[in-house]
């Protein structure tokens, strides 16, 4: 008997297809209660590792036969050393490489559409729910939400033949640390933040504001910025070519944005619904809406992107449904799901304030970002 | 700042499973209530030792960190929390509450681990192994308080101590495990 290992991808391709999976995960029990690799299709066994160092021989009558097996522990050495146990035993298991760490860094690219000179590209952090973009228009591109994996970024425009000459981010992330100033640091590009999430940020930037217009390529394709706060008081939206709604963190399939992730939940409730009641609601219906994250495999569409018309959400999503705003303003502010994790170290370090190294980031990012709140 | 201990494990520069592998082993040759400190830099040794121990029965009691290591501390399982106690004097928690203000001595005789992450400001710290030892750092007269984690060390601490000479020693029952008073921390 063998032990294979598995990248990412692999894991990756079996979630968007929807291919049945048996996940042992050999981490504790708080770690996988907080967050595991989620799909409808997979079925699950937590046994934390320590618990298997005398042997795993009760533990094989409770493995399937006819499913495949993939251990995954943090990082990847106690699966490995599990794994090793079941081959012994005679079961065939593979080992997810790197662990739920490299699990957490997976982006997995998937084209929207196609836009004048080019096409949208959404980057799917499935570990994560984080949900990046890249608009590439006749040899020019322009990034918004780059999560901190910022080489992925950096490579794909190359592969296309395309310049990054616009970084966006429509708001100061609190579940993830953004990957935007380093993307222009290395490509010389603009990085663009709204300046009211900014005051505190120690970096050099261009302020974003509501209707600036930006184009790339030779057919002018225009990126409008809306001003849409309520997640954060800068929260900005964009309007790319009159097709596509890049909500941030406002608006997401099944849920809205939390109010509360900076302290401030009394005081941008108010925001919140005048974006999502008013302004959002004089949009065209027909804007294609990408969000900057998801929460549930369910929102993950059989092509494995994540987007739905603005005209569906508004009848469909319930936290654009509540009409009374004293309902509406408890909902959003009473019984929070909690934080992210390290959120005000991550709020930090996207203002330049710290400079955690590599693996303090990747720890801070553990977890799942719990960005929403749904009604 | 460094903790008396009956067992030291590096585990430094090594990544899971091996912190908890490793402890697991030297734990397997040390005497039940023995002390071992354990410095990792995985920062994900914190949760799993916790953890683990937990289920293992074993005591854990805390963590320092020092220049990126991570300093564990973990008390191998005793059974105590089963031990009857026999000494006839004792009171609870609440009732030495009362009387920490009056002028009493108070006997902490956990392992100098335990004492270090939570004692009761004042407490004297001597661990039940080396009581006989060290009486001469007690007064015999006082009003004298003993105190562990379950009550059960405390007890048979309780018994050498009027065996030699205590006239006026109370057991703390159960003691540090429920204790909800003011409590100090050495390292901090």
């Amino acid at each position: 008997m063998t032990v294979t290992m598995w990248n990412a991808s692999d894991v990756a391709e079996r979630v968007v297809n929807q291919r049945p999976l048996f996940i042992l995960d050999v981490r504790n029990e708080d770690a996988f209660a907080d967050w595991k690799i989620e799909s409808p299709s997979f079925e699950y066994k937590n046994v934390p590792y320590f618990d298997l160092l005398d042997g795993v021989e009760e533990l094989v009558t409770e493995l399937p036969k006819d499913k495949e097996i993939l251990v995954v522990c943090a990082k990847e050495g106690s699966s490995e050393m599990v794994a090793d146990m079941l081959s012994e035993e005679g079961v065939d298991a593979a080992v997810l490489e790197g662990g739920m760490k490299a699990w957490s860094e997976h982006l997995e690219p998937v084209k929207v559409g196609d836009l004048p000179g080019g096409a949208l590209y959404q980057f799917v952090r499935l570990g994560k729910g984080c949900l990046s973009y890249m608009a590439i228009s006749d040899g020019e591109a322009a990034v918004i939400d780059a999560t901190r994996m910022s080489d992925v970024f950096v490579k794909f425009a190359e592969e296309k033949g395309a310049e990054i000459k616009y970084v966006f981010d429509t708001h100061l992330h609190a579940d993830h640390i953004s990957g935007g100033r380093t993307i222009a640091e290395e490509t010389g590009a603009q990085y663009f933040l709204p300046p009211k999430d900014a005051e505190e940020v120690v970096f050099d930037y261009e302020p974003l504001k509501d209707e600036d217009t930006m184009q790339i390529g030779s057919v002018k394709l225009d990126i409008q910025a809306v001003y849409s706060p309520g997640h954060t008081i800068g929260s900005t939206s964009f309007i790319i070519n009159d097709e596509y709604l890049l909500s941030g963190d406002i608006l997401f399939i099944d849920s809205i944005g939390r109010p509360d992730l900076a302290g401030k939940a009394e005081d941008w409730v108010g925001d919140l619904r005048e974006t999502l009641y008013s302004r959002y609601r004089g949009l065209s219906d027909n804007l294609m809406v990408l969000p900057a994250h998801f929460m549930d495999m369910k929102e993950v569409n059989e092509d494995g992107s994540v987007k739905r018309q603005l005209g569906k959400l508004l009848e469909e999503n319930h936290g654009l449904n509540v009409k009374d705003e004293n309902e509406f303003r408890r909902m959003v502010t009473e019984n929070l799901p909690p934080q992210p994790n390290s959120h005000q170290e991550i709020r930090e370090t996207n203002m330049g304030k710290i400079t955690p190294d590599t693996e303090r980031k990747r720890e801070m990012e553990i977890g799942p970002n719990r960005c929403a709140v749904r009604g | 700042m460094t903790i008396q201990v009956h067992e030291k494990l590096d585990a430094k520069g090594l990544a899971c499973p091996m912190p908890i592998v490793k402890t697991k082993k030297a734990i397997g040759t040390m005497e039940p209530g023995q002390v071992i400190e354990i410095q990792a830099t995985d920062e994900g040794s914190l949760a799993d030792l916790k953890a683990w121990a937990k289920k293992a029965g074993h005591q854990y009691i805390g963590t320092n960190r020092e220049d990126g290591v991570l300093v564990h501390y973990v008390r191998k399982s005793s059974g105590e929390e089963e031990q009857d106690t026999s000494f006839e004097r004792t009171v609870s928690n609440e009732e030495l509450k009362q009387k920490l203000s009056e002028d009493v001595q108070v006997v902490d005789v956990r392992e100098p681990a335990e004492y270090a992450f939570a004692h009761i400001p004042g407490a004297v710290s001597i661990p039940l192994g080396e009581l006989e030892s060290r009486l001469s750092e007690l007064d015999q007269a006082k009003e004298t308080y003993v105190v562990c984690r379950t009550g059960s060390r405390s007890d048979l601490a309780s018994h050498q101590l009027t065996d030699n000479g205590f006239t006026n020693v109370t057991n703390v029952i159960p003691g540090m495990s429920e204790w909800d008073g003011e409590t100090k921390n050495n390292n901090e």
